[in-house]
């Protein structure tokens, strides 16, 4: 099968890569481009943990194709904190205690720093309902919701 | 499988014409990519329209009508304040669909040609008249959109056609949409029943009305029983008993985990009136949140 040749740009970076049509764009940041943080959960769009930004728009990257990153401008877990010092939310995370296994947080992170770019301010039903496409199977959600109140108000003193 | 991106509609449906095996088209790709994945369907070639130019513009006409491109999304509609405030039953419906990641990419025509009985933006397309303009080989042609599932998982397309705009009427004055479904949960489920209702007032009186079903038959289902029902009333008790009478009619569910038959039958007509209650006030001018805002 002939190999699609792919041009985007990852967390600001120009990336080239080389995939097969059907390969999603999970595969692709996982196998291909060692960026990890992203994770196949259920890979059918239900849970969430492959969550990404694709031209500032919230996606599964389980649902997206390789392919159809061409030109696209793509957001990871690991463009999010700035060198060593990370982002409110990944702070907030940790105070909060808002994470067990973990294999949830990538993408609930990824969800919630778009949540807080359209919505500063938000209400926790609007937190709730945005992370409602989010499955975590430790926490029980509750400290996760506290920890992304907790990092919008921080954020918003700070702006 | 061979992946295309064509610039244009016209090459979009030569691309098909003239491809052998399994052919879909890529818009949002949430259920291409669920069913390529879960090895139900793996298309030998697959289309990804997004290319193509104007397919992410949604365009108010100067007559009050809407062309929507086929590679807008469902966050993008919703985030369309005339747009939501024209049709917002259409666009709640839409707004159902999946979480945000999904809405991220979900489209109306996706929605549509994937023929799911349950989808939940077809009876709210299909109660506010919207139009499909297609193009294939043969050229163009605009049909209503409730003539283009025939079955679960099967359209009216022929071999190379696609849907290259959507078209969404005015709305005119006095008037009002809402869509409802029921779901065991309260998000993130597969509709149960779904019900669209489409009305416009002289007064207090319903001049004209539309009214669909989803998932209570093998398709979306136009209820003209159910509008006339409504017509010529104020929406008084006889008039919405007769409506749900008439939705529970056209009913002919199948039984499975999601609701048996007798509880489909029956909540397709009480989805019916909700929605019925909502497109009223909000023809007389209020508004009213239907589902989460
Ligand atoms: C987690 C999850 C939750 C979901 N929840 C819901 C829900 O609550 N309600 C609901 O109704 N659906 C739901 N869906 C299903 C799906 O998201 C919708 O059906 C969506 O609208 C499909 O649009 P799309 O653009 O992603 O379609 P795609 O997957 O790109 O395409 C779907 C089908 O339509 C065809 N097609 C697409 N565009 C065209 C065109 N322009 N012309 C001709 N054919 C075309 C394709 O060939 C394919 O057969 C859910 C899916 C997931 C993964
Ligand atoms: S892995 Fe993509 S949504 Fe679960
Ligand atoms: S911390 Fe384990 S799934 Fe969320």
């Amino acid at each position: 099968m002939s190999k699609i040749h792919v041009t985007t740009t990852v967390n600001g970076d120009e990336m080239e890569f080389l995939c097969d049509p059907r390969e999603t764009l999970l595969d692709v940041l996982r196998d291909r481009l060692n960026l990890t943080g992203a994770k196949e959960g259920c890979g059918t769009g239900d849970c969430g943990a492959c969550s990404v930004t694709m031209n500032g728009r919230l996606v599964c990257s389980c649902l997206v194709l390789g392919a159809e990153a061409e030109g696209a401008e793509i957001a990871t877990v690991e463009g999010i904190a700035q060198g060593d010092r990370l982002h409110p939310l990944q702070r907030k995370f940790i105070e909060h205690a808002a994470l067990q296994c973990g294999i949830c947080t990538p993408g609930i992170l990824v969800a919630a720093k778009a949540l807080l770019e359209k919505h500063p301010d938000p209400t926790e039903e609007q937190v709730r309902f945005w992370l409602a496409g989010n499955l975590c199977r430790c926490t029980g959600y509750d400290k996760i919701i506290r920890a992304v109140m907790d990092a919008a108000a921080e954020m918003r003193e700070a702006a | 499988m061979q992946f295309h991106s064509p610039a244009t509609f016209v090459e979009a449906a030569a691309l098909a014409a003239e491809a052998q095996g399994v052919t879909r088209f890529l818009a949002g790709g949430t259920d291409v990519l669920v069913q390529l994945r879960s090895d139900m369907v793996t298309p030998d070639t697959l289309i990804d329209i997004k290319k193509i130019g104007g397919v992410r513009d949604i365009k108010l006409n100067d007559d009050g009508s809407w062309t929507l491109g086929v590679a807008v999304s469902g966050a993008e509609m919703n985030e369309h304040g005339p747009l939501r405030a024209a049709w917002p039953g259409l666009c709640e419906a839409m707004d159902l669909i999946g979480s945000t990641q999904i809405q991220g990419r979900a489209t109306l025509a996706g929605n549509l040609c994937n023929g799911s009985p349950a989808a939940d933006s077809v009876p709210a397309m299909v109660a506010a008249c919207v139009t499909a303009t297609i193009t294939g080989p043969q050229g163009e042609r605009t049909v209503a959109v409730e003539s283009i599932p025939t079955g679960p998982g099967l359209t009216s397309l022929e071999k190379g056609e696609l849907i290259s705009a959507l078209h969404i009427p005015a709305r005119g004055e006095n008037a009002g949409d809402a869509y409802l479904r029921f779901i065991p949960r309260t998000e993130m489920d597969i509709a149960v029943v779904g019900a669209a209702v489409n009305l416009r007032l002289d007064g207090d009186t319903i001049t004209e009305a539309r009214v669909a079903l989803g998932a209570v038959a093998p398709t979306v289902r136009l209820v003209p029983e159910a509008a006339e029902a409504l017509i010529g009333s104020t929406l008084d008790d006889g008039a919405l008993e007769k409506l749900v009478a008439a939705c529970s009619a056209a009913c002919s569910p199948i039984d499975d985990k999601r609701g048996t038959i007798a509880f489909r039958t029956e909540v397709a007509g009480v989805m019916a009136k909700r929605a019925a209650r909502i497109a009223y006030a909000r023809a007389k001018g209020e508004t009213i949140e239907g589902h989460h805002g």
